[in-house]
Parts: structure tokens; C-alpha cells; sequence
């Protein structure tokens, strides 16, 4: 069926130096059926255990021998018996002969293979602590050739994770120094791929759950010159995986439909906005792109005659000093470039040129155009991947530059220019280097805590782990994250407690406070909000932060807020202050926030008088600062306000006192007229007709009373 | 244009996830900005050798700084409001009628206003009408009470009163080489209008206005700011220590400090890096380097031309009834569709708090070169919220770099946790100023989910070749002759950006002719041929291909294999049609678009496209 039909053969380690490790391996397997059942329905897994008490597998029956290898499940398509099965792995009882349980498993796929046509994959989870059995004839790594060969020659690739945690780590040497050895033919001689992991948050990501076969973007020559051409391939690297794109669930089919597929359609029509009720079919439609305050339409026929159009090539524009290239130029996902397989000729070409810019510390830049008729070309770099592998060729990763206009030139500080109190002393810098040297992440002769190789999504494996428990319990909550995956989202707490000393020492040589003015305000600010509106809380803090800031320039005496006793004096004051323009707008919003409390805490209009006096005052000093615009939103949010509060005796209030918008020959930036000016007051309820200007959203007037945005 | 808008969507995660829209909003404002460029003699008259040993003149580094800001900002931010005021002009063109300013300006135009594609190819010519239309004059002689200084600052300003100070940043940006503009008055006069002139600065200053000031200035000859300027600005102690001159001998180096101060730094978002619980310190983090696009499409009516809106309608696919936007998605699983909320999902995503969280540091050898997904993001510490973040910031950033070792940190973003690096960079200085600031770049490090075996698929069990040493050496003599000296990564630019938008002014300002563009991108195939090159080459390929290499056929084993299968096929079942007769009759709708491609395919055309183009491509071809 499927053209990348995969048939595996999991042979898993259950014997008793593997139990506290099966949890994870119980996860990273069920896992690995999961996204089968997801993403390629059409898998056929099997299932081998070793280390069992038990023996059942065909060889035993067919020659004898193969001892306590117990295949639990044949060859066949995934299905969900087998997730389950999985969550439960039996534990064994006997050291397992990992050897042993390689064979079966082979077995299994050449016979498999006899009638099916598959890729074929075998999948090994053990530690590898304990002893293989020596053969009838001939040594244990004679045994393994033939293995080896016999897997290569059938086409049967190989993924071993070694799980090494550390009790394992000290049993017996020699024995593990044996089968690391035996992995190692394994490795060499077959497609086989051994990889050794010490913790169980690595054990989940060494063993791909997902089966992707790479395909090439780029089939051709690697130029250095007219005269000197390589052949390569071309591959993605890294990709990311993204979270999967759930379709909508309709809840209108009805229950009684059986085979409603609940799917959502979307509907797509344009319209124009200036008159929506014409729809324009997307045939109809064309390009326009932004310039400056232009909108240019260009029609598809257009663009493909005036655009860009490189040839199709990949050619070397020089070599420079690795130090040239700053790791984080590096602007997207990684390629990889491979001489193509079977050319002997580029795949040493390629290898020369790798281990000589290795050497030499040089990387290559290039200029790629991947496809013919690709509208654009991409500069990046190539840094040699050398192997260590006789199996293995040498290739380039390849990562893409940016060109001069990707690239915004901010300037910084320097931090030997920082005032004194900014800079580390001796004693600080002493305890950052501790935290540094010590809160140590590569260990030397350990493995590397969360290499990205071996550190799986924690969201993605969230999400299948829940996806199955829901499969079950369809209103089961979303379980928290178990300590496995936490090790990814925080940080070791064995590792801190190791260093605690170190921890300690950083905390009392470094003193971090909030700013103590800052949390002041937030509180008050907090005590006044009448409303729960989250976001004038931020705001309000925010724009106590840029007070705060401009305080350091001013004497303390100085109106730094509009109080209750004397609004209009303090915020004349306010709006007088040259020290920092930040006042007036300070002053204006605290008016505006004053006039609000007053409007809305009045009975029976006893505050009306103080709230108009504020108002005159805050339309005098929007006059005065050029502010018209904030005045008008202001007392026309207000009248809404008002209308909406049932507090329309203010609205007539304000009416007999003459109130009015600021107009445009009171201040130019107005756009209000002076007829406008005066409907408004005659007709304080105004609607949106009125007010072209504010003829925006409902959500616009909260801003507005937020900070005229 | 066939250029994904955002491919990888990189803008999407981190600059629109609204839980952190509040941080960046104060950032968002628009800026208004006022270029006040000295048009006196003497800036004509002071020079600096160019790349292309040409002279250039001081206005000429000035004028053509603003050239390229504009086409910046008319790329990246185009809301952004601009003016171009000369001072020191004999010619006068401004609101308030002042003499020696002349506010440079073209059709459908404020004076301060968006910049628009008129303004930047006329801004282009500038320099050739100058002397004719505008002209260069002292505006402070000895005997006169006229003070262009004074006015220059007056219209500039004038042309800031626009909006109000909360919802744009307004700037003016002053470009002059004369330290001293009172220099040759003397007494009372002198002192007069020098504190006029500063008073007038301190009013625009009071209203919100800030000034910059970018002094171009020789090496023999070096702008000393304390005489006049750093009143004027206000700069005192630290800051006056810090204040630097652009200097360069260059016009090159001049030309590229300018341009580096002109644009103003925006924040992305505010961070706290958790270093362990109870102590965390304060970030902000900038985009330093993001990929442009060509700028949002806005689809139009092409009848009217005027712009369209989309709207989405849910459909029900079972009854065809019309439903609000649904808040439950499912993923079929077993033959079943599991359903989850838009909550539970969310919830799903939830494995961190939204912070940095440490979780140690490790070597830089760790981290490899495919250890990459998407633009770094910069970190640069603030002391705003939490007091003493930048203290212990560059504790840490220190011991980085001397131990050369990287932290790892989980980003518990809501949209998109990720584990990242946090590499320390050194501050780089060249005599022209900075080159990389000094602090930490934020890595994003792929899963093992996202990261792709590759080499596996070509490794060959009887052991592929590596190069022997001889192929080494030649391989190493040949790098070394092709050597990129001075390679910076921003020495190209963008030929299909650049080709984009020559191509909008082109259109916005209906001129017929596409310019050319140069593609600075293609490798100097003159260098190439220099015989130490030809020769390096010449021994890699002997020692790697020994005598005889030819030119592989590139396309027998590529991609081009099936096409070729494709067309002779093609040619087979072509035979078999009456084409001519088919499309007479108007048969060729009739027929399978497997079948409209035999014909296509036998005559090279192409077979991309819905039926109606395949079939009207074949009328075309056939000539009815």
C-alpha cells in the first residue's frame, strides 16, 4: 500500500537489570505504535521480549536453543492492542542474551520479507550488562559477522539503544567492554546504528518514533568553478516537527448520526471593504503590495515577467576563517550536503575539501538556488561534518546567511562603560564563575544531560500521551508533566542540590530587588482600579514605570501624581514641570482617571462640580499641549459612559455648562469642526455617526479611556 | 512573487503571541523623524577618499546615509513619518518663512510625512540640483542677527507638532562638521544668540522631542562636542564621556556609522531568565536579525483596485448548517475521533511558565552547527523591573566567555516552548565603531524530533572512501587561494528584494522601464581565473579525479530521469490523438488532463495549471 511501508521488529531487554528502566521504555515504545496509528497506518510492528522466564519463537521449535526469547506478538499491521500491550510490559526474570534476541528478531523479517515488501527495521532496547553465551563454533564476533552480513544482504537496518543508567555503569566491565565491542561490528559492518543514553529523558528521545524518509531538495553540482564541478545531494537536517493540526469538530451533526464525520468546512469570500455587501470571486482578485503609503497591484502575470529569475545552481563563492561567521548568523533550519551515494570520485572530493577546511578552521560560503524558476536565491555557509565512521561519508551542513537587509545594527552599551554598580566585584565575578564551571551540564566522562539529539518535544510527547488516554476516558483532564519529561522544562534538582553551596554563595554575593518605587505603585495602583480590567492595570503600572524613571531627574517635593484634594492645582503643576515631557502625559491620564472616579462615585451629583472643574482644567491643558485629540476621545467616552451608567444628569451637567470638543481653531490637530463641536453639546447622546473619527469598535473606547492610542 | 511571505514562520510565534502583547506595545509607537542636515559650505568642502578612489564631501556621506535609511524604512517601517530639512541654504522653503532653511519636499506629500516612492527616487537626484535649486550659504556671518541654527530647529520643531509625544517618538537627527556655528562672532552677539539657540533647542526637548546629534568629522580635524554642542544637547559627565564623533578617514566607514545610528532600537519583549528559584534576573530581548520579506500582500479587486477583506464562514460538512467558529478540534485515532478543547490544548502546550529557566551551562563544543531552527534572538539586561539584573547579567556573561561555555535555558513560551542556547557574545569594535554589542544570543535548539538522520542513508557497509593526505593538501592549497578576506555577512544584498522593489517604485511612480538590478550575489568568475587559482584547481582535480574528468552528465541519475521518462512517453501516446480535429470540435474539454499533457509534454510545454490552461495553452501552441 504506502510507499514507505515500514515493517519493525521491537526486541526489548525485560531481565531484571532492565526493570527500572521498562516505564520509560514502556512510554517510548507505545509512543512509537501511537504515532503509527497516526501518521502510517499501514506499519506492521512485532514484538520481541528477552530476558524472560519463558521461551516462544519459531527458532527454538525450528533448531533449538534461543532461550528465553519470547515473541509476544508476530509481525502485522499496528493496531491499538498493541499500545496497550506495550504500557504492560512483563518483567523478566533472567539476565537476557541480547544476541540471542537478534537473531529471532532478524529471523522474523527475512520471513517476513519473503512474502511482504517493506522497508525493514529492528528496534533493540538493552542494556547490554550482561553475558552472550558462546557460540557452538567460532568466536562471539564471528557471530556477529554473520549476522551482520546476513542483515546487510537482506536490506534489514538496525537501531540499538544502549540504556546505561548508573547502576548499570557499575557491574561488571569487562562483560559490558565485550558487547560495546560486539555493537561496534554491529555498527561497522551492518546499517545498523548504536546509540548509548545514561538517562531516561534520553532514553525517550533515542529512539525515533517517527518514521520520515528524507527527501532531496538539490540534485546536482556543488561548483567551485566552471572547471571544477562535484556531484551532491541535498538534504534537510533539522525540520521542525510541528504539533499537529487538529481539523475542527463540528457538534452539530446530529448524535444520531452514526457515521457524521463532524468536519468543519471553511468558506472563504472577499469582499471590499468599503462596500462589503460586494463579494469578489478570487479569480478577481490581484496582488497589491505595500510601498510606503502605496498599495501597488501587480497581477500574477506581471510579477513572473518582471521577477527574479536565477538559474538553478549551487556554486562555492569562497572560502574565510570560521571566526567570520558568528554562530548566530545562522537564520533558519539546517541542510545537509552529501556527495551523491555511489560516485567515488565526489565523495572524496567532497571528503578532501571537509577535513582540509576542518584543519584549516574555514568554512565555504555559497550561493544556492535550489530549483529552476525559484524566485529568489539564499547565501549561506558550509562547515565540514567529518566522519568518524569507516561506513560513513564525509558531508557539509549548510546554513543559510542573512543578506544586508535582514540584518537591524542596534547599538549597545559596552558593559565596561556601565556606572560602577552595574559591574561585577571580585567576589561576584568568583561565585558566577562557580555557578558557571560547576552547574555542569557535560560532565567530563559522563554523557551530555539534554543533547538536542536525544531531548524529545516534551509537548508533542504530552500530546500523544494524552491523545491515547482520551482515546479511553474522552473527558479525562490533560495529566500533569511526569518527572520525565520535567527534566526538559526545569532545571535537575540533583544537580542543585550537588551545588547548593555554589548556589548559596551566588545568592548572598548578588542582591536583586524589584523596584521597590515599582511595587509601590503597582499596589497602589491596584487598591484604585475599580474594575478587573487586567489590561489598564498593566498600563497604568507601565506608565508609572516611565514616572518612576523621570523621578530621578526631580525633586521630591515635586506633583508627581493628580490627588484627590486639589486635582486641578496638582495637575496644573504637573503640566507646568519641564524636567521630563513624560508629565504631561502623566498629568492627562491622571486626570482623566480622577474625573472617571468622581463621575462614577457620586450621589446625587454632589461631586459633579469638583468632576466639571476637572474637566475644564484637562481641556485647557489639552489645548495648551496640543493634546486635542485626547480631550475629545475622553469626554465623548465619558458621555457613553454616562449614557450607559445611567448617569445622564452628568451628560445635561456638563450640556449647561458648555462643554465642548476642542475644536480645530482652538488647536490644529483637531479634526473636529466647530459645527461638529457644537451638535455635540446639543445632542449629548451621540452615536458613532457623529464621531467620525471614533467610529471604530466597541473595544476602541476602552483604549481610548486606556490612553487615546 | 514566488518568495514564501514567511516561510517559516518565524514571525509568528514570538512577535504575535498576544500574551505578551502588552510588553511591546509602548515600543510599537511610530516615530517621527526630522533629518537637519548641514548644507553649509564647509561640508562641501571637507572630503573623504571613497572605495572607488573617488572624493566624496561630507554632505555627500550625509545626503546618501539618508538615501539608504529611507530605503529602509520604506521596506521596514513604513508608518514611520519623515522630513528632510537643509540648513545653511541660500535658498529658503519653510512654513514659518525663515531664512536659511529649506525644507526638501515632492508632490502629494506632507512635509512630515510617510516616505513615500517619489520622495526617495527625487531624494536620489538631490545632489545634482542642490546647487541650482536650494544652494549652500553660511547662515551665521559676523554683522548679521540671522541664525540658521536657530531656525533650522524652530522649522524642525514646527514640523514635530504633529501628533501627540505619547503615541510617536519624535526625533530630530542633526548632520553637521562644524563644531563651533558661533564661532566667528564675537562679544555679546555671540553669547546672545548662542543662548537663544540653545534655549530653543531645550524647548523642543521640553515638548518631548529628542535631539541627536551626528557629527561627521575628520581625523586630523576632530568635532570637539564640548564646545558648543554638548550644552546645546545637554550631555554631562557619562554621557559626554561616551559621546563619540563619527570619524572616519573613509567615506565608506563614515557612510556606515551613520547609518547604524540613525535607526532607533526596539524592544521585542521583556524576559525574566530564572536562574534558580528565588533569583531571577531581568531581560530585554531584541530582533537583531530576521529574514525581510517582500511586505504584506493586500489582495485587491482587480476591476476597482480597492482593497478586500476576507471573511471565513464554518460550514457543518454533515448538515450544511452555518456554525460560530467551532472551539473543539479532534484528531481521528483508532478509528475514532478523539475530541479536545481549545483549552485542553492549550493546557497541553503549558509545560513551563512563560520564563527563561536555567538549567546549566555546558561547553561550546556541545553546540553544533545543526543545532539551529530559526533566527537568534538578542538579550541584553535591564535593570527596570528587578534591580541588579544587568550586575549579575554580565557576571555570567564574563565567566562565558572565559570558560567559553553556553547555558541552556527552557523557554517556556505559551505557543512554542523550546529548549535554547544562551551564547555569550563579546562586544567587537572597530575603529568605526561597533560591530556586534555586547551580550547573549538566544539559540533555539531543535528536539531530536526535528532533527534528521541523514548520513545514515548513505553509509555503505564495505566502508565508503576518505580522502588520502595528498587530496588533503591540494584540497587545503586550493581554500587557501580562494580566500574571502574580509567576508561580512551583510556585504549582499537581497537581489530578489532588491529586484522586488525596484520593481514597486517603478510601478508606484507608472514608470515604464524595470530597472536592472545587480546581483551581487554571483561569484567573481574574473578572480577565478587568476592562474593560482586555475593551477590550485587543476592539481585538487588531478590528485581527486586523476586524469580524466569530464563533466558528469549532472541530470542521468537526478530528477530530470523521470522527466525524460515523462516526454517520451509523452511522444508514444501523442501519436494516438486527432489533435487538430479535437480541438475543432471542441473536444479537447472532453478528454483527461493526463491525456491534454501527452500533448504538452511532446512539445516541450508546460504542463502546470488547471484543465482550462492546459486547454487553452494547446490552443494557443496549435495557433487558434
Amino acid at each position: 500500500m504506502a510507499r514507505n511501508k515500514e515493517a519493525v521488529v521491537l526486541v526489548i531487554d525485560v531481565g531484571p537489570s532492565m526493570h527500572s528502566v521498562l516505564p520509560e521504555i514502556e512510554k517510548v515504545c507505545s509512543l512509537l505504535i501511537q504515532k503509527k496509528l497516526v501518521f502510517s497506518r499501514y506499519d506492521e510492528v512485532g514484538f520481541v521480549l528477552f530476558g524472560t522466564a519463558d521461551t516462544k519463537n519459531e527458532l527454538k521449535e525450528e533448531i533449538g536453543g534461543y532461550e528465553h526469547v519470547t515473541v509476544l506478538r508476530n509481525i502485522k499491521v499496528v493496531d491499538e492492542d498493541l499500545v496497550d500491550a506495550l504500557q504492560k510490559l512483563p518483567r523478566g526474570s533472567v539476565p537476557g542474551d541480547f544476541l540471542d534476541a537478534i537473531v529471532v528478531g532478524t529471523d522474523m523479517l527475512i520471513k517476513y520479507g519473503q512474502t511482504n515488501k517493506a522497508k525493514r527495521r529492528l528496534c533493540l532496547i538493552t542494556n547490554a550488562v550482561s553475558r552472550i553465551k558462546d557460540p557452538f563454533e567460532g568466536t562471539k564476533e564471528d557471530q556477529v559477522n554473520t549476522i551482520a552480513t546476513q542483515m546487510t544482504a537482506q536490506g534489514i537496518k538496525m537501531d540499538c539503544v544502549i540504556v546505561r543508567m548508573k547502576q548499570d555503569r557499575e557491574t561488571n566491565r569487562s562483560i559490558m567492554e565485550e558487547n560495546d565491542f560486539l555493537m561496534s561490528v554491529f555498527s561497522n559492518k551492518s546499517s545498523s546504528k548504536v546509540v548509548y543514553v545514561e538517562s531516561p529523558t534520553s532514553l525517550l528521545g533515542a529512539l525515533r518514533t517517527r518514521n520520515i524518509s528524507p527527501v532531496t531538495i538539490y540534485r546536482g553540482d556543488l561548483e567551485i568553478s566552471a572547471q571544477l564541478k562535484i556531484k551532491v545531494w541535498v538534504y534537510k537536517k533539522t525540520s521542525e516537527e510541528k504539533f499537529p493540526t487538529l481539523k475542527k469538530y463540528s457538534e452539530r451533526t446530529p448524535s444520531t448520526d452514526k457515521f457524521g464525520a463532524h468536519d468543519i468546512k471553511v468558506e472563504y469570500e472577499n469582499k471590499i471593504i468599503e462596500d462589503p455587501n460586494k463579494v469578489v470571486p478570487p479569480e478577481q482578485r490581484i496582488k497589491g503590495f505595500q510601498y510606503g503609503p502605496q498599495v501597488v497591484p501587480i497581477s500574477s502575470a506581471e510579477l513572473e515577467a518582471v521577477k527574479f529569475k536565477p538559474e538553478k545552481s549551487v556554486k562555492i563563492l569562497g572560502f574565510t576563517d570560521s571566526s567570520n561567521i558568528m554562530r548566530h548568523y545562522y537564520l533558519k533550519d539546517v541542510n545537509i550536503f552529501i556527495a551523491e551515494p555511489g560516485n567515488k570520485n565526489a565523495i572524496l572530493a567532497l571528503s578532501a575539501l571537509a577535513r582540509a577546511m576542518k584543519e584549516m578552521n574555514k568554512v565555504a560560503i555559497v550561493r544556492c538556488v535550489w530549483r529552476q524558476g525559484q524566485g529568489n536565491v539564499v547565501v549561506g555557509v558550509l562547515t565540514p561534518n567529518v566522519s568518524d565512521k569507516d561506513n560513513t561519508p564525509d558531508s557539509f551542513y549548510f546554513n543559510i546567511l542573512p543578506f544586508a537587509e535582514d540584518v537591524r545594527d542596534f547599538q549597545f552599551p559596552s558593559f565596561s562603560n556601565l556606572p560602577s554598580s552595574m559591574q561585577p566585584n571580585e567576589k561576584q565575578q568568583d561565585a558566577a564563575d562557580k555557578l558557571v564551571q560547576m552547574l555542569d551540564l557535560a560532565p567530563p566522562g559522563k554523557q551530555e544531560v539534554l543533547p538536542p539529539d536525544f531531548t524529545p518535544n516534551p509537548v508533542l510527547e504530552r500530546y500523544y500521551r494524552y491523545l491515547n488516554l482520551k482515546s479511553k476516558h474522552p473527558d479525562a483532564a490533560v495529566p500533569p508533566l511526569d518527572e520525565t519529561l520535567r527534566k526538559i522544562t526545569e532545571p535537575d534538582v540533583e544537580l542543585l542540590s550537588q551545588n547548593k553551596s555554589i548556589i548559596e554563595e551566588l545568592r548572598r554575593s548578588f542582591e536583586l530587588k524589584d523596584n521597590p518605587k515599582l511595587k509601590k505603585s503597582a499596589r497602589r495602583i491596584k487598591e484604585r482600579s475599580s474594575g478587573s480590567d487586567e489590561e489598564r492595570e498593566v498600563f497604568n503600572k507601565d506608565a508609572d514605570v516611565k514616572a518612576i524613571d523621570s523621578m530621578k531627574f526631580s525633586a521630591k517635593t515635586e506633583v508627581e501624581k493628580v490627588g484627590d484634594v486639589n486635582p486641578v492645582k496638582d495637575f496644573e503643576e504637573m503640566l507646568s514641570r519641564r524636567d521630563n515631557p513624560k508629565w504631561i502625559s502623566k498629568a492627562i491620564q491622571d486626570m482623566k482617571n480622577r474625573i472617571f472616579d468622581l463621575v462614577e462615585n457620586s450621589c446625587d451629583g454632589d461631586t459633579f462640580h469638583k468632576a466639571l472643574q476637572c474637566l475644564v482644567a484637562l481641556r485647557k491643558g489639552c489645548i495648551l499641549e496640543q493634546e486635542p485629540k485626547q480631550f475629545n476621545d475622553f469626554l465623548c467616552h465619558l458621555s457613553k459612559f454616562c449614557q450607559e451608567k445611567d448617569l445622564r444628569s452628568f451628560c445635561l451637567y456638563l450640556t449647561s455648562h458648555e462643554i465642548t470638543l476642542i475644536t480645530k481653531a482652538e488647536a490644529p490637530d483637531s479634526e473636529i469642526s466647530e459645527h461638529e463641536a457644537r451638535s455635540f453639546m446639543v445632542k449629548p447622546e451621540l452615536d458613532s455617526q457623529n464621531m467620525k473619527s471614533e467610529a471604530k469598535a466597541e473595544d476602541d473606547i476602552m483604549s481610548i479611556y486606556l490612553g487615546g492610542k | 512573487m514566488s518568495m514564501d511571505l514567511d516561510p517559516d514562520e518565524v514571525f509568528r510565534d514570538d512577535e504575535d503571541d498576544p500574551e505578551n502583547e502588552f510588553f511591546k506595545e509602548r515600543d510599537n509607537t511610530k516615530e517621527f523623524l526630522v533629518y537637519l542636515v548641514d548644507a553649509s559650505p564647509k561640508m562641501f568642502s571637507s572630503t573623504c577618499p571613497t572605495d572607488d578612489e573617488k572624493i566624496a564631501t561630507h554632505f555627500q556621506v550625509a545626503i546618501s546615509s539618508i538615501a539608504q535609511s529611507l530605503r529602509t524604512q520604506i521596506i521596514n517601517r513604513s508608518y514611520d513619518e519623515v522630513s528632510i530639512c537643509f540648513f545653511n541654504t541660500r535658498g529658503k522653503k519653510n512654513l514659518q518663512d525663515l531664512s536659511g532653511v529649506y525644507v526638501f519636499n515632492v508632490r502629494e506629500r506632507e512635509d512630515l510625512d510617510r516616505p513615500t516612492a517619489r520622495l526617495i527616487k527625487e531624494f536620489d537626484q538631490i545632489e545634482e540640483r542642490f546647487e541650482k535649486e536650494i544652494g549652500s550659504k553660511y547662515g551665521i556671518v559676523p554683522g548679521s542677527r540671522d541664525n540658521s541654527l536657530y531656525n533650522a530647529l524652530w522649522v524642525a520643531q514646527a514640523l514635530l507638532r504633529k501628533g501627540s509625544a505619547k503615541t510617536a517618538d519624535k526625533r530630530i537627527l542633526l548632520l553637521t562638521n562644524e563644531d563651533d556655528p558661533f564661532g566667528n562672532l564675537k562679544g555679546v552677539i555671540k553669547v546672545d544668540m548662542m543662548r537663544t539657540t540653545m534655549q530653543r533647542a531645550k524647548d523642543a526637548q521640553d515638548l518631548g522631542i529628542t535631539i541627536e546629534l551626528l557629527p561627521l568629522s575628520r581625523p586630523d580635524d576632530e568635532f570637539n562636542v564640548s564646545l558648543f554642542y554638548a550644552d546645546l544637547l545637554g550631555l554631562e559627565g557619562d554621557d559626554l564621556a561616551q559621546f563619540k564623533a563619527l570619524i572616519g578617514e573613509r567615506f565608506e566607514d563614515l557612510n556606515d556609522q551613520l547609518r547604524k545610528r540613525m535607526f532607533k532600537k526596539r524592544r521585542v519583549r521583556r524576559l525574566r531568565l530564572v536562574i534558580f528559584n528565588g533569583l531571577s534576573i531581568e531581560l530585554n530581548t531584541y530582533a537583531l536579525i530576521r529574514p525581510t520579506n517582500p511586505g504584506t500582500i493586500t489582495w485587491l479587486d482587480s476591476m476597482t483596485n480597492l482593497p478586500l477583506k476576507t471573511e471565513r464562514t464554518f460550514i457543518c460538512a454533515d448538515t450544511a448548517a452555518i456554525v460560530q467558529e467551532p472551539l473543539k478540534r479532534f484528531q481521528s485515532y483508532k478509528n475514532e475521533n478523539v475530541i479536545f478543547s481549545v483549552d485542553e490544548l492549550s493546557e497541553v502546550k503549558r509545560v513551563s511558565t512563560g520564563h527563561l529557566r536555567l538549567l546549566g551551562f555546558k561547553p561550546l563544543s556541545c553546540l553544533k552547527d545543526y543545532h539551529n531552527l530559526k533566527p537568534a534572538t538578542f538579550v541584553f539586561p535591564s535593570d527596570e523591573e528587578v534591580v541588579g539584573s544587568t550586575c549579575l547579567f554580565v557576571a555570567l556573561h564574563r565567566s562565558m566567555l572565559r570558560l567559553k561555555r553556553f547555558a541552556v535555558a527552557f523557554y517556556g513560551n505559551s505557543s512554542h516552548p523550546q529548549l535554547v542556547a544562551l551564547v555569550a557574545q563579546d562586544e567587537v569594535m572597530t575603529p568605526s565603531g561597533q560591530v556586534e554589542p555586547p551580550g547573549m544570543h538566544l539559540i533555539y535548539l531543535p528536539y531530536s524530533d526535528d532533527i534528521r538522520h541523514v548520513e545514515e542513508l548513505h553509509t555503505d557497509p564495505n566502508s565508503v572512501p576518505h580522502a588520502t593526505d595528498d587530496q588533503i593538501k591540494k584540497a587545503s592549497a586550493l581554500v587557501r587561494r580562494i580566500d574571502l578576506k574580509d567576508f561580512s555577512v551583510w556585504q549582499f544584498a537581497n537581489p530578489a528584494l532588491q529586484r522586488h522593489y525596484a520593481v514597486l517604485q517603478a510601478l508606484a511612480l507608472d514608470e515604464d522601464e524595470m530597472p536592472e538590478i545587480k546581483d551581487e550575489t554571483l561569484p567573481d568568475e574574473e578572480g577565478m581565473a587568476r592562474p593560482g587559482i586555475v593551477k590550485a584547481l587543476e592539481e585538487f582535480k588531478l590528485s581527486v579525479y586523476g586524469e580524466n574528468y569530464k563533466e558528469e552528465d549532472s541530470d542521468i541519475e537526478g530528477k530530470a530521469a523521470p522527466t525524460r521518462k515523462r516526454k517520451a512517453n509523452a511522444i508514444k501516446e501523442y501519436g494516438n490523438y486527432e489533435w487538430a480535429d479535437l480541438a475543432d470540435n471542441g473536444k479537447l474539454k472532453d478528454m483527461t488532463v493526463v491525456e491534454l499533457k501527452y500533448y504538452l509534454g511532446a512539445h516541450d510545454l508546460p504542463v502546470s495549471g488547471k484543465k482550462e490552461a492546459l486547454i487553452s495553452r494547446i490552443l494557443t501552441h496549435m495557433g487558434k
